[in-house]
């Protein structure tokens, strides 16, 4: 993809910077680039890489629950060998195994796949086109957040190669678990795994302060607030999440791993006894100290996942209903509304913790509160669509179908934010199931939306469409089939934490219940199902990059907001000349126009 | 290709581009110290009666050196009014006298950190001892004239010592929370001018020895944990400020204002390092 950005910007040469022009160098141009769209494409292709390691790692867990004690095949010879046969003896996942590949495969897809593709990718290539801008307002911290990024994946990387293993006590990490997990280690998985957090966060810090700046001070003239594009005003929100959210993981980081190298007792209750014995510390910490921290960031950090994708979402439906978004004032106060509610509903995670009852109804109260504008932009999205003529193109598929899978991850989330309701569900499999809507056919697919929408920009080139639905209904499908039989498995108390699947559970004919554990089969194979149907979309992706059908236009999917208005891919610099912007970000099927669509950088 | 508003404000909302950042970035600072101020005070209120010993609310108190701290809050205060000072001197194109102020800002920084070293050492060389007998004394160790560093029970044995001498800490009123009776003994000695009494305890004796670090008492975790974050950050200012001050000079020859409004951004900064401060003293040293 890199080379094809300097080959066709090269045809287009019409930079401001000609008369202090020279080439830069292959690590100038890819490695140390300050362009945020280079940025944007190396955010892109790590995040999509670290996607798919996250992928295989719950594909080996999956085989485990399936099939306990069995070995893995192809890969398991491969994990005795990498790893060690502590972890994997004869090919088989052991339990120490299961749970760091548990705890790296949440830890991975959330800081190192999805934020970084929805908010270092996107969020980095389309936000100063679609703003007008000609760069990031802070070019070369933008090039230290991604490389603070890549240190960071890294890190976590290298944890699974040191002795003992990646971290395993869950993306959670709680403690007294993380900090007692590996005894006998000094420098153990859980220590690498919180210093390659402190590393992403601090790439996450830089990031936010660059975009929010970025949006609010490099807007083109005409830009108002109020003709933000929606994917805009996701990002921006989201970019405050993650300033104000993420220091306090950064201290409770910084403090847990007080408590890993320096023998602290932050976090370490007194009398705390193991089955070596009474642990040496001092005592006087509380674990409860760590969740409120943790969830402090994490529970916002939901919204940074799917916000992003809402914007993305947004764009591509308004762009194929050949309409005007329903309700754009209503989506932007919800999003703003969303931003502030992120950080009060914290400790509904915590209910099983014994906080109290009238903190339970406090966070009970809020995580009501919360639900409404989430339900408001989804309606809106939803009327949006309503007397539209829709072209089914496949981002646009892909956007549809965030809607109900969106929809169903949302509303399922209700029995968890209610106090009552929650002390039955917690931990089991249904809270997986939950998420997982909401992250995987959720925001993955506005994400996967994206990428077949934005392509063309960035390349020049469409992808195959054919592959592309192929890819969809195979996605739409399998997730269904992961995800919809673990709201079943949780419901008859399925705990999410088992490594044999629950195996050990019904061997005694105690509350055997085989149709569960059938279930866990079935879920298998259609995680096999659906990484047979990425396999499309990633020869797609790159077969396309030279193969794919050459746009005709800078504009292929006629729309109306900015990053359309430059010329594809954009040169350094982004616009040819200075744009303006005269009109609101959705002028479609205005009545009277001579086209479908007015683009906003338009007169009169 | 230029950045707009690099140097110049934007119109309409007032600011260049830096000084948004910077304030976007104090915001997430407030938040980072805002976390340790919520642990601190969640682990001082759950702490347990007895936990540190003979103190009624398991906190240690009065152990830190007030006058030192004040001093050093001194230090710093001075340094934040020397920086805007500086910043002032750029605007009137007084660059000698911004140099003047500068070089006074950075000395009071490493003044600050030269203190907090000091104090780091004396806390790693203090301990608290538990004899066999119940009875629990503070104080520095005297080894042959020398008061060691990060020592515990097993350095102890290992040196062969039978008989340590300790210079026992006589507690000052800080050590007792409001409410708590102070022995008559205390206000005696201390009333004839003795803070310490030389004692010689039997190895044999000792049940536990530990120095003042940070895996002593979660409050020695909270605060060295926090001034050492702080301290980074005094660093961190500093390092910025003299190289604008020593190396980076070239910028006020070729673009005054960039120069005077990065000095302001780095002001803004060192002020924050300040402000974090001015919370930190009175949490730690005082209450």
């Amino acid at each position: 993809m890199a080379s094809t950005t300097s080959h066709t910007s090269a045809s287009h040469g019409v930079t401001h910077d000609d008369h202090h022009h020279h080439e830069p160098g292959f690590f100038q141009k890819y490695i140390f680039s300050t362009d945020h769209k280079v940025i944007g494409i190396q955010y892109g292709l790590s995040s999509l890489a670290f996607l798919f390691f996250g992928f295989l790692l719950m594909m080996a867990m999956r085989w485990q629950l399936a099939y306990p004690g069995k070995a893995i095949p192809v890969l398991g010879a491969l994990f005795e060998k990498a790893l060690g046969t502590d972890m994997a003896q004869g090919g088989v996942m052991q339990a120490d195994l299961y749970n760091s590949f548990g705890a790296m495969h949440g830890t991975i897809m959330v800081f190192l796949a999805i934020v970084p593709l929805a908010f270092g990718a996107f969020g980095n290539y389309v936000t100063p086109l679609q703003i007008g801008a000609p760069d990031m307002a802070f070019p070369r911290l933008n090039m230290a957040s991604f490389h603070l990024y890549f240190l960071g994946g890294v890190v976590m990387l290298g944890s699974f190669f040191i002795p003992g293993g990646a971290a395993k006590s869950g993306w959670t990490s709680y403690s007294p678990l993380a900090t007692l997990a590996d005894p006998v280690n000094v420098i153990d998985g859980q220590t690498l795994w919180l210093v390659g957090m402190v590393l992403l966060i601090t790439s996450s810090l830089l990031g936010a302060v660059n975009f929010i700046t970025t949006i609010i001070q490099l807007r083109a003239r005409g830009m108002t607030w109020m003709r933000l594009p929606f994917f805009v005003w996701a990002q921006f929100v989201t970019a405050f999440l993650l300033l104000l959210a993420f220091p306090p993981l950064e201290a409770a980081g910084l403090m847990q791993l007080a408590d890993n190298v320096l023998g602290t007792s932050f976090f370490l209750p007194t009398g705390l006894v193991t089955s070596a014995g009474q642990v040496p510390v001092s005592g006087g910490g509380s674990p409860l100290l760590w969740q409120h921290l943790f969830w402090f960031l994490a529970h916002p950090e939901v919204y940074v996942l799917i916000l992003p994708a809402m914007g993305v979402v947004s764009e591509i439906i308004a762009n194929n209903t050949r309409k005007p978004l329903w309700g754009y004032r209503s989506l932007v106060y919800a999003v703003l509304a969303i931003g502030f509610l992120a950080f009060i509903v914290w400790a509904h995670h915590m209910y099983m913790t014994g906080m109290g009852t009238k903190i339970a109804t406090f966070f009970q109260t809020t995580t009501m509160m919360i639900s409404v504008p989430s339900v408001i932009i989804l309606s809106a999205l939803f009327i949006s669509l309503w007397g539209g003529s829709i072209r089914f193109n496949t981002p646009m598929l892909f956007a549809l179908a965030f809607l109900p899978m969106f929809g169903i991850g949302g509303l399922t989330g209700l029995p968890l934010g209610l106090n009552a309701t929650d002390l039955y569900l917690h931990d089991s499999y249904y809270v997986i199931a939950h998420f997982h809507y909401v992250v995987a056919p959720g925001t993955i697919f506005g994400l996967f939306a994206g990428v077949y929408y934005w392509y063309p920009k960035i390349t020049g080139r469409m992808m195959n469409e054919t592959f592309g639905r192929i890819h969809f209904w195979g996605s739409l499908v399998f997730m269904n089939l992961i995800f919809s039989p673990m709201f079943i498995q949780g419901i008859r108390g399925m705990s999410r934490r088992m490594y044999d699947g629950g195996a050990t559970y019904f061997q005694d004919g105690v509350g055997a219940d085989p149709g569960l554990l059938k279930l866990n089969v079935s879920i298998t194979h259609a995680a096999f199902g659906l990484a047979l149907f990425q396999l499309p979309f990633i020869f797609n992706f790159f077969w396309s990059i030279s193969n794919g059908k050459k746009v005709t236009s800078d504009n292929p999917w006629e729309a109306t907001t900015l990053e359309w208005q430059t010329p594809t891919p954009p040169p350094h610099g982004n616009f040819t000349s200075e744009p303006v912007v005269y009109r609101g970000p959705y002028e479609y099927s205005v009545p009277g126009a001579k086209k479908d669509f007015t683009p906003q950088g338009q007169p009169g | 290709m230029d950045i707009p508003y690099t140097v110049k404000p934007r119109p309409d909302t007032g600011l260049y581009n830096a000084k948004v950042g910077i304030w976007l970035f104090l915001a997430s600072e407030v938040m980072l110290f805002g976390a340790f101020f919520s642990a601190y005070i969640l682990l001082r209120v759950t702490a347990q009666h007895g936990f540190w010993p003979d103190v009624a609310d398991g906190w240690p108190h009065g152990l830190l050196n007030i006058p030192i701290g004040t001093f050093n809050t001194a230090v710093l205060i001075s340094s934040s009014v020397t920086v805007v000072m500086a910043w002032m001197a750029l605007k009137e194109n007084n660059f000698p006298k911004f140099r003047n102020f500068m070089i006074f800002t950075v000395a009071c920084a490493l003044g600050f950190l030269g203190i907090k070293t000091f104090e780091y050492k004396e806390k790693f060389s203090h301990y608290v001892i538990r004899t066999t007998d119940g009875k629990v004394v503070t104080g520095h160790l005297d080894v042959d004239g020398k008061s060691p560093l990060f020592w515990n029970l097993d350095t102890v044995k290992s040196k062969n010592i039978e008989k340590l001498k300790v210079e026992v800490d006589i507690p000052n009123k800080y050590r007792f929370p409001v409410g708590m009776h102070v022995p008559e003994d205390i206000h005696k000695a201390h009333a004839e001018g003795r803070h310490h009494d030389e004692k010689e305890i039997e190895v044999s004796q000792i049940e536990s020895l530990k120095a003042f670090i940070p895996s002593t008492h979660p409050f020695f975790a909270i605060y060295f944990t926090m001034t050492f974050l702080h301290g980074l950050h005094v660093l961190g200012g500093a390092l910025v400020l003299a190289y604008f001050t020593f190396i980076g000079t070239d910028l006020w020859k070729t673009n005054p204002e960039q120069f005077t409004n990065r000095i302001e951004v780095g002001g803004l900064f060192w002020h924050f390092v300040d402000l974090v401060w001015i919370f930190l003293f009175p949490v730690v040293y005082l209450l």
